[in-house]
């Protein structure tokens, strides 16, 4: 193959659509999967990752539409069993029959009909790679969590698929455990060369694991591509919102000039989630901005990027990408914008805390433990919240 | 308890002795019990599996009737089944009233709603995406059906010795299409009626304890296969 030929795509799904109760819960216009790559799909529950992957898979009937394995399409060009023994799936439940852990893992082989010599070999394989070959001869029963999905993919993976998909398959572990799968799950996929479907709400999952990410919302793919750009670039607002854009607002662009736009943002007047706020905050005006206000009291946003004048746009900040500094500040740091704002909660996020602040817009930062001491940050205090021109993403309004 | 010691006592006597009569009894109870059981596998397990596998308009009511088939009354049963095979009746060509042959169809008739009703609650109690799990696997629809009866096979077991005592212990059917005839259709619990309405209790209450030990022994032998079936 030329270096510039277009790679064909191991699987194609078009117009797929599948309808349950008179309701139309999957509507993927095009889907294509590549050899090798690793796909993640995320969304909220009942986004429709599940039901995507078992219609790509054949395992429920479509509604609508046609998956072209190989360039074959399943079903007319390719039976639909022939098609599933291309493939292997691995649910969130480990799902193992009632013997022992060998006998589970040869299981996908026996239905194939693979020759006990063969079986043996490639079973022990698998054993190994996802190191249970000490629990070979145990009944599935007796096993752990963890033990059991490690099972569950060595069996997925020992029958060798053109095509895995994976359904949430870490999404009921402990993060030890989650973290242990996942690394050997990678060298794995990444070893064996498969192509691999996933669906999780994990953003930290898809990111490890992907080379590209499919944001699902309502049965429909709102945006697909590399995770870089998926979680930098959102094309919409339900899309910034799932990957983590803690900072979104509306504007209204004022100016536009050598790659830079001004905009105007509505102060909030509203006090910011005013439950969580002290009573001597909440009927206390706002602090004034940092010399950012115009003179309708509105706010100035400048932002990297070009847009047109008078245009509306959403701007969406991830939490990383804004910075807290104690009391009000009115120089000017390398980010162009710094405004005023009220703590109005602090919540843990992991290994850092989530700062909710009202600068006049909501906006979100994330800070270590460390910066909470030393910036004497507490729930009603101000602050000045910062953040780059270049930290802002734009989504036009239409 | 003298009744009871000496019956116990004949009961003893009768096995050692191995008496002909009676080893003719126990032989025909069984092969008409197990034959019976085996035609209610056949049916109880296929219908019971299809059902809890397939969805269509009115299957609450078809899984109400298999419940309710699993407390069919033998009397009733016995009865419908004389009416049918009556000279008169739609199958009286056949000639198989009072004959083992009717005995095995009354019996299977009420072995196979309790076959069928646990199968059917065996094969709902697998997780629902096992079935997809094995499709992904790349099984067949028959391979697919077969991996499933495998795996709800200690309740299907159940289903077997539920079946067996079932039809092992009625007396109603038995006796009204078989007819208690000595040496061709009497058999264990017909004969205990005979011997009670006799007054002869220490050959009932003999016969009563073969029955019971031949039950005991039947369903200790399915006990160790249903609990062998799983790996340690």
């Amino acid at each position: 193959m030329r270096a510039d030929e277009p790679i064909t795509p191991i699987l194609r799904g078009e117009n797929i659509q599948v309808r349950r109760g008179g309701k139309r819960i999957l509507d993927v216009s095009s889907l294509k999967i590549f050899p090798g790559e690793v796909l993640s799909v995320i969304g909220p529950n009942g986004a429709g990752k599940t039901t995507l992957l078992q219609s790509l898979s054949q395992l429920i009937r479509l509604g609508k539409g046609d998956i072209c394995f190989q360039g074959k399409k399943v079903g007319a060009e390719m039976a639909p069993l022939d098609y599933r023994r291309c493939l292997a799936m691995v649910f969130q439940e480990a799902l193992l029959f009632d013997t022992t852990v060998y006998a589970n893992v040869a299981s996908g082989l026996k239905i194939r009909g693979v020759k006990s010599a063969e079986i043996v070999s490639l079973v022990n394989t698998r054993l190994e790679q996802f190191g249970i070959e000490h629990l070979r001869d145990r009944s599935a029963r007796t096993l752990s969590g963890g033990e059991a999905q490690r099972t569950s993919l060595a069996r997925a993976f020992a029958i060798e698929p053109q095509l895995l998909f994976l359904d949430e398959p870490f999404a009921a572990f402990d993060p030890p455990t989650r973290e242990a799968l996942l690394e050997d799950l990678n060298g794995v996929l990444r070893t064996t060369g498969t192509t691999a479907i996933m669906a999780t709400h994990d953003q930290v999952e898809a990111l490890r694991l992907s080379d590209r990410i499919a944001v699902m919302n309502e049965g429909r793919i709102a945006q697909i591509g590399p995770p870089a750009e998926v979680m930098n670039h959102p094309v919409d607002e339900f899309v910034a919102s799932f990957v983590g854009m803690g900072t979104i607002f509306e504007g209204k662009v004022i100016n536009c000039e050598r790659d830079t736009t001004t905009i105007t943002v509505t102060r909030d007047t509203r006090p910011a989630a005013a439950d969580t706020l002290p009573t001597s905050t909440t009927s206390a005006p706002f602090p004034p901005a940092a010399g950012t206000a115009s003179e309708r009291n509105d706010l100035i946003v400048e932002i990297a990027g070009p847009a047109r004048r008078e245009e509306r746009i959403l701007c969406c900040i991830r939490p990383e990408h804004v910075t807290l500094s104690p009391g009000v500040r009115t120089d000017r740091s390398s980010a162009r914008n710094a405004f005023p704002a009220v703590i109005a909660r602090i919540s843990p996020a992991g290994a850092f805390y989530k700062v909710h602040l009202n600068g006049g817009f909501p906006l979100v930062a994330y800070v270590t433990v460390q910066s909470i001491e030393d910036l004497n940050l507490r729930a009603g205090a101000t602050v000045t919240a910062s953040f780059k021109a270049t930290a802002v993403h734009m989504i036009r309004r239409g | 308890m003298e009744i009871i010691f000496a019956g116990i006592k004949q009961a003893l006597s009768l096995l050692v002795s191995l008496d002909p009569e009676v080893m003719g009894i126990t032989w025909l109870s069984l092969k008409v019990s197990g034959t019976a059981t085996l035609i209610s596998l056949f049916i109880g397990i296929g219908i019971g599996t299809a059902v809890a596998l397939t969805s269509f308009p009115g299957r609450q009511i078809v899984v109400s009737l298999i419940n309710t088939g699993m407390a069919l009354p033998p009397v009733v049963v016995g009865l419908f089944v004389t009416i049918f095979l009556w000279r008169n009746g739609p199958f009286g060509a056949l000639e198989i009233l009072y004959s083992p042959m009717a005995i095995i169809i009354a019996q299977a008739i009420i072995a196979t709603p309790i076959v069928m009703g646990i199968t059917l609650a065996a094969m709902q109690q697998l997780p629902r995406k096992l079935r997809l799990q094995i499709l992904a696997l790349g099984a067949t629809r028959f391979q697919m059906v077969w991996l499933l009866i495998k795996e709800a096979k200690l309740s299907l077991m159940a289903a077997v010795m539920a079946g067996f005592g079932g039809v092992i212990s009625e007396v109603g059917a038995s006796i009204m299409v078989g007819g208690n005839i000595k040496g061709y259709t009497r058999v264990l619990t017909t004969a205990t009626v005979m011997e009670t309405s006799k007054g002869n209790f220490d050959v009932a209450i003999a016969l009563s304890v073969i029955l019971l030990i031949l039950a005991f022994a039947i369903n200790l032998v399915l006990t160790r296969i249903q609990q062998r079936v799983r790996p340690r």
